[in-house]
């Protein structure tokens, strides 16, 4: 709640800060003095900073935004945008979460060969890599010489197979870009439960290495993978602006994108917020998940 | 590195992992002094020299480096000279990498363009981990309301992805190179003192800090003489897997066009912007070339940076 009431005052003094007059901005160069005083107050920017600050703060609790300079109105756009960005942020879960975690599960219970080498570095080294650099070589070596890729992630009004087809590749980037770090994180989880003392003695009583798996590791190892996932789903939603831009897709980041060139503030206040928003409800998720994970913490809640 | 990267620092800015929190330099203080720390530290640097990782990566960082200084010694034709192969024309044939649409040489674009990236990317991540480091130490040795409160602030921070408080600031204030080095310096201080705070709180707990303290020295002197020196590996860390996120904040932020000055100047985000929309008529490398600088100069910033850690914990 804090983190949300410093945001609201970072994103309501940014017009505020702008240098140059944001009215000009928005109406154009060549507005008469009239039209920009108009502008100025349709913005708000008469009020003092506190009855702004009460404004936005009012449009979140709402979820009414306001309407854009050009008359239509925020909400639309960003319940639009938002649901382009939630179609390639699932996608891309389908397929990262299960790959990086079977990556990373491998890589553990091979510790130290060949393969977990592979796996640790190569996904490394494409973790570093831009999301849109990926992307403009998906684009160029898979969306121009296969048809079956699409160079545009956008196929509106098509069937839903067809979007997903042309979704696929922006999903891939995405993959290329989380795979490393998510199986990483698997795999150190899984080589500390690996090691632990439960485990030893899971052994020990003969359990089937699938049983051992199943009842006291799996828990335990993946308690790092799932917060991190909670942290990096805000990411997802927010942080894709380039590779948007490469695909040409109308997602929350390019929303933003031509919210600060179109000098749109009431959209940009939107997206920016909605993005912090979700980071802040899937970190909360994914505490709550790794909470009822942990035994000894279930164990507490249980007692109590 | 142990807290790799929200590639999202772009997004994947990158939520750092506690992960590299709880990895502080062996505290080796109390042991023999400063005869055994230097031992280690011996040990670590020969660990360190001979691994593959590390010598390949400040072969790649080497060489653009090179490049930022001297584009002359690498390349004979300018960064805006018009070729005699003429626009379009193909890589490995009359010029080197071909030329893009414009019919500038792509292969001297490319070295050209190492020195922007490179003149921001190091002075804002040194900016950020002096502040960072500074921030960190001070949070978690002195604790209390200021800790609480900047904690908070800094939370709020980084619940943004890293991208999109870089756009908003840039928007804010300008799009210069001053700003935005200034831009992405701020934007790596939360994550960069939330680890070192961490590392200090758990070296405060340590013997040598209460007896220092029992021994009546100041504030100042245990975070600066005693804290300081034993999480020193842990910034040495940060400050090169900064370095790589700071190099991809700054691509990105070229590929978005939020960095001012013009585009004919070589720069290898901007000219990936400028020529990518030539692939679909299969004229991939104007802009693949430069995507392949931006990907080697990221992941040989990030082999240093993970050979530093293995070495530091070895």
């Amino acid at each position: 709640m804090a983190t949300l009431a410093i945001l609201l005052v970072i994103i309501t003094a940014i017009p505020n800060l702008a240098p140059g007059n944001p009215a000009r901005k928005v109406a154009g160069g060549t507005a008469s003095p009239e039209v920009l005083a108009q502008v100025t107050e349709d913005l708000g920017l008469n009020d003092s900073i506190l009855v702004q600050l009460g404004k936005t703060a009012q449009s979140v609790l709402t979820l009414d935004f306001g309407t854009s300079p050009a008359g239509q109105p925020v909400s639309e756009i960003l319940w639009s945008s938002l649901g382009n960005s939630a179609k390639l942020v699932i996608l891309s879960l389908i397929l990262i979460v299960p790959l990086s975690i079977l990556g990373g599960l491998i890589a553990a219970y091979k510790k130290d060969s060949l393969l977990d080498r592979v796996i640790v570095n190569v996904g490394v080294a494409f973790s570093a890599v831009p999301d849109f650099v990926a992307g403009v070589f998906l684009l160029a070596f898979l969306a121009v010489p296969y048809d079956f890729f699409k160079t545009q992630a956008s196929a509106p009004g098509e069937g839903p197979l067809v979007q997903l087809q042309h979704l696929l590749l922006p999903a891939i980037a995405v993959l290329a870009v989380y795979f490393g770090y998510l199986a990483r994180i698997t795999r150190a989880g899984t080589i500390n439960a690996l090691e632990a003392d439960y485990t030893r003695t899971a052994f020990m009583r003969g359990l089937s290495t699938r049983d051992v798996f199943r009842n006291h590791v799996a828990r335990n190892a993946l308690q790092p993978t799932v917060a991190v996932l909670g942290t990096q789903l805000g990411y997802l939603f927010g942080g894709m602006v380039a590779l948007e831009k490469v695909f040409n897709y109308p997602g929350v980041g390019k929303m933003i994108l031509d919210a600060v060139e179109g000098a749109n503030y009431p959209a940009l206040r939107a997206g920016v917020l909605t993005v912090a928003i979700i980071y802040m409800l899937a970190t909360l998720a994914a505490d709550l998940l790794v909470a009822y994970m942990n035994p000894r913490v279930r164990q507490s809640l249980g007692d109590n | 590195m142990s807290d790799v990267p929200g590639a999202r620092g772009a997004i994947p800015q990158p939520v750092s992992g506690g992960a590299a929190a709880a990895a502080p330099v062996p505290a080796v203080a109390s042991d023999g002094g400063k005869a055994g720390r230097n031992q280690i530290r011996r040990e670590q640097r020969r660990v360190l020299f001979t691994s593959p990782a590390f010598v390949v990566g400040c072969l790649i960082v080497g060489f653009w480096v090179l490049a930022a200084i001297a584009p002359g010694l690498l390349t004979s034709a300018g960064e805006k000279e018009f070729v005699e192969a003429g626009n379009n024309s193909r890589p490995f044939g009359e010029t080197w990498l071909g030329t893009d649409s414009t019919g500038w040489d792509v292969y001297a674009r490319i070295i050209y363009g190492a020195r922007p990236i490179l003149i921001v990317a190091p002075i804002a991540t040194a900016l950020a981990i002096v502040v960072g480091t500074l921030l960190g130490l001070i949070m978690g040795y002195y604790r209390g309301w200021v800790d609480e409160v900047l904690s908070r602030v800094l939370e709020a921070i980084l619940s943004i992805p890293v991208i999109l408080m870089a756009i908003l600031v840039v928007t804010t204030f300008g799009k210069s190179t001053p700003i935005i080095v200034g831009t992405i310096a701020l934007l790596f201080v939360p994550a960069i003192t939330r680890t070192i705070r961490s590392a200090a709180i758990s070296e405060s707990d340590l013997d040598y800090v209460t007896s220092a303290k029992m021994r009546g020295e100041n504030g100042l002197y245990i975070v600066s003489r005693e804290i300081l020196p034993n999480v020193v590996g842990l910034v040495v860390v940060e400050l090169t897997v900064r370095l790589g996120y700071a190099v991809f904040t700054y691509a990105t932020l070229a590929f978005l066009g939020f960095i001012g000055g013009s585009v004919t100047d070589a720069d290898w985000g901007v000219d990936v912007a400028q020529q990518f929309n030539q692939i679909v008529n299969d004229r991939w490398w104007s802009s693949i070339f430069p995507a392949t600088a931006i990907a080697t100069l990221v992941i040989g910033v990030n082999l240093i940076a993970d050979s530093i850690d293995k070495a530091l914990k070895s």
